[in-house]
């Protein structure tokens, strides 16, 4: 057996141990910023902290959690991610439903797949995008962040090949037992349609709340930004300091921005360790085919 | 109307009957189709329509149908701007770049992965390098510009390691695109290596057994089982990113760049948005959008092609 033989044993330790400092590596960025965050200014303005928070204090949070922008913008971000996944769920599914249906079933189904699958080839762009909304009256309203992405097409694609990999007699028994398309859509795809569900609501939430590009385009009022947005400009204004070594006028801004950035990829941290063992199977399905 | 109504000489059966019809009922399918389909009317093909606007000097206040026509002499104008093919380079330049690593590195990892025997660290060491992918670029910019600053955490162990003088990784044009490259991988490697995983666990066992009794130590059989049954899935892989060849990130570059690196830096989406938003020339940066998006569309429809004759690869 080659796993006994030295060489493969030497390997495998010199294996184990580079992976392992690769995975911290993509950990320590992070990790960094956490212990700037934590430690007294004039430490961290010194640039003395590295592994270790240096004059431990919490300071830093406090200020941001008494910072009103700072959050107003947070619950904008939870109701964008909230009721953007949520209504995206409910669009997708079912429409992914139907379009998993075969064309003896469905007959427009080819027709309306290729009306969806154009809008992934092909699109307006930037500044049409932006007139639409102007045109729309949505400027500076929570519907324009949500509305545009509603239909990810990529999303139903997913969603459909995995509904397609449902035994056909499940559905046939709910038929026979006098259920209709919604009624086996929810209780038969739905309930065994998890791991697809939890992996796309998984992209659709860290969507949202990473997304920051239309605040900036879309949102006029400052109570009305985005998180993420809000932290682009803060990281934008705060752009000088790498420019110009000697501007050390926002330096001072430094524990207060690592807490703030750190807060802000907090939700992602907290749910993806509980989500990713179901995207793992999710994609698959999706992305690889017999 | 019942079912009895309809088989009334087999009254036995009046429940399939009922069920065949709303089997066969389509207006409910399409129903379940249409919030999605009107959605998409609205937000991907009137703004289709919008291209128009590449033809036209558009005015706001004039608005689409009584702004000027004027062919295609924004067209014109972006052919003839030097600027124009220096950001065309870039974005080819950062697009195959991170083409070619992001292929290349996650293979080395998927296989280097596939050999970890003890379970919990494999786990462990996915989870980690999956990680970045969900951290937005707003966020890791924040750290990237924290820690590559001058006086960053970066710096200070190449001076203190190397001693060499602190580098300016973002406001150096050359520095700046290996930052570009580089922070690309390391974000995206774990996620990209997540269908060569998916390969890997697809091999048939039995292909190593018989290796084994041939006599073939691991190495041989990576190189004789592993890698060959991995190459079909590099190949569709490679191709379909020949469609992506002109998106060369925005989110990572509109967060990373500043007017010092436009010129090794800009690329065709973020001066999009310059021109047209913030300068307001709404039809030349839709005249330029056009043109990206025409050659985009020539080229997935070309590699999805391709993926199709050599891997059989379909979407749906």
């Amino acid at each position: 057996m080659y796993h006994k033989t030295t060489s493969y044993r030497i390997f495998s330790v010199f294996n184990n141990v580079i992976l392992t400092l690769v995975s911290i590596l993509c950990l320590l960025p992070l990790y960094h910023l956490l212990m700037v965050s934590l430690s007294s200014t004039a430490p961290a303005n010194a640039g003395l902290v590295t592994f270790w928070p240096i004059g431990f204090t919490l300071e830093a949070y406090a200020k941001t959690f008494n910072n009103v922008n700072f959050l107003n913008s947070l619950w904008v971000s939870v109701q964008r991610t909230v009721l953007g996944t949520g209504l995206a769920l409910v669009v997708n599914t079912i429409a992914a439903y139907a379009l998993s249906k075969e064309t003896r079933v469905f007959r427009a189904r080819n027709i309306y797949l290729w009306y969806f699958v154009v809008t992934m080839l092909f699109s307006g762009g930037l500044i049409p995008g932006y007139i639409l909304i102007l045109k729309l009256g949505l400027m500076n309203n929570l519907l324009a962040l949500i509305l545009p992405g509603l239909v990810a097409v990529f999303n139903i694609i997913l969603l459909l090949n995995f509904f397609r990999g449902v035994p056909r007699d499940l559905e046939e028994a709910a038929f026979i037992d006098g259920a209709g398309h919604f009624r086996t859509f929810i209780s038969i795809y739905l309930p065994v349609s998890l791991p697809v569900i939890a992996t796309v609501s998984l992209f659709m939430m860290v969507g949202h709340w990473n997304a920051y590009f239309d605040g900036i385009i879309y949102i006029r009022d400052a109570e009305k930004l985005p998180l993420a947005t809000f932290m682009q400009t803060i990281i934008v204004q705060a752009d000088m300091s790498k420019l110009d070594p000697s501007a050390v006028a926002n330096l001072s801004q430094r524990t207060i921005r690592a807490s703030q950035i750190f807060i802000s990829a907090l939700p992602i941290l907290l749910v993806y360790p509980f989500l990713q063992r179901f995207f793992v199977t999710g994609i698959v399905v999706g992305a690889v085919k017999e | 109307m019942g079912a009895n109504t309809v088989q009334q000489g087999n009254p036995v059966k009046p429940k399939r009957v009922k069920n065949k019809k709303s089997y066969k009922q389509p207006w409910i399918l399409h129903f379940m189709v249409l919030p999605a389909a009107i959605m998409v009317f609205i937000f991907a093909y009137i703004p289709m329509s919008g291209v128009l606007m590449a033809f036209q000097d558009y005015k706001p206040a004039l608005g689409f149908f009584d702004s000027p026509w004027v062919g295609l002499k924004h067209f014109r104008y972006m052919w003839e701007n030097e600027y124009f093919l220096q950001i065309t380079y870039n974005t080819l330049f950062f697009a195959i770049s991170k083409m070619v690593m992001n292929l290349v590195i996650p293979f080395f990892f998927a296989l280097l992965l596939n050999e970890v025997r003890k379970m919990a660290l494999k786990r462990t060491i996915q989870t980690l390098v999956y990680l970045p992918h969900f951290l937005s670029w707003v966020t890791l910019s924040g750290i990237l510009i924290d820690i590559l600053a001058q006086t960053g955490l970066m710096n200070q162990f190449l001076t203190s390691v190397f001693g060499i003088k602190p580098i300016f990784f973002l406001g150096d044009g050359g520095w700046f695109r290996f930052t570009v490259i580089f922070s690309d991988v390391w974000k995206e490697f774990g996620f990209n290596m997540i269908i060569f995983l998916a390969a890997l666990s697809g091999i048939n066992p039995a292909l190593y057994e018989a290796a084994e009794v041939d006599g073939a130590g691991r190495w041989k059989q990576t190189l004789y089982i592993t890698i060959p049954s991995l190459i079909p899935i590099a190949i569709v892989i490679a191709t379909l990113a020949l469609g992506n060849v002109l998106n060369a990130n925005f989110d990572q570059i509109f967060n990373l760049y500043s007017p010092l690196i436009y010129q090794q830096g800009d690329i065709i989406d973020t001066f999009v948005y310059r021109e047209g938003l913030l300068s307001g020339q709404f039809s030349f940066a839709t005249a330029v959008n056009l043109f990206k998006s025409f050659i985009s569309l020539i080229l997935i429809v070309i590699s999805y092609r391709l993926a199709y004759r050599f891997a059989g690869y379909r979407i749906f």
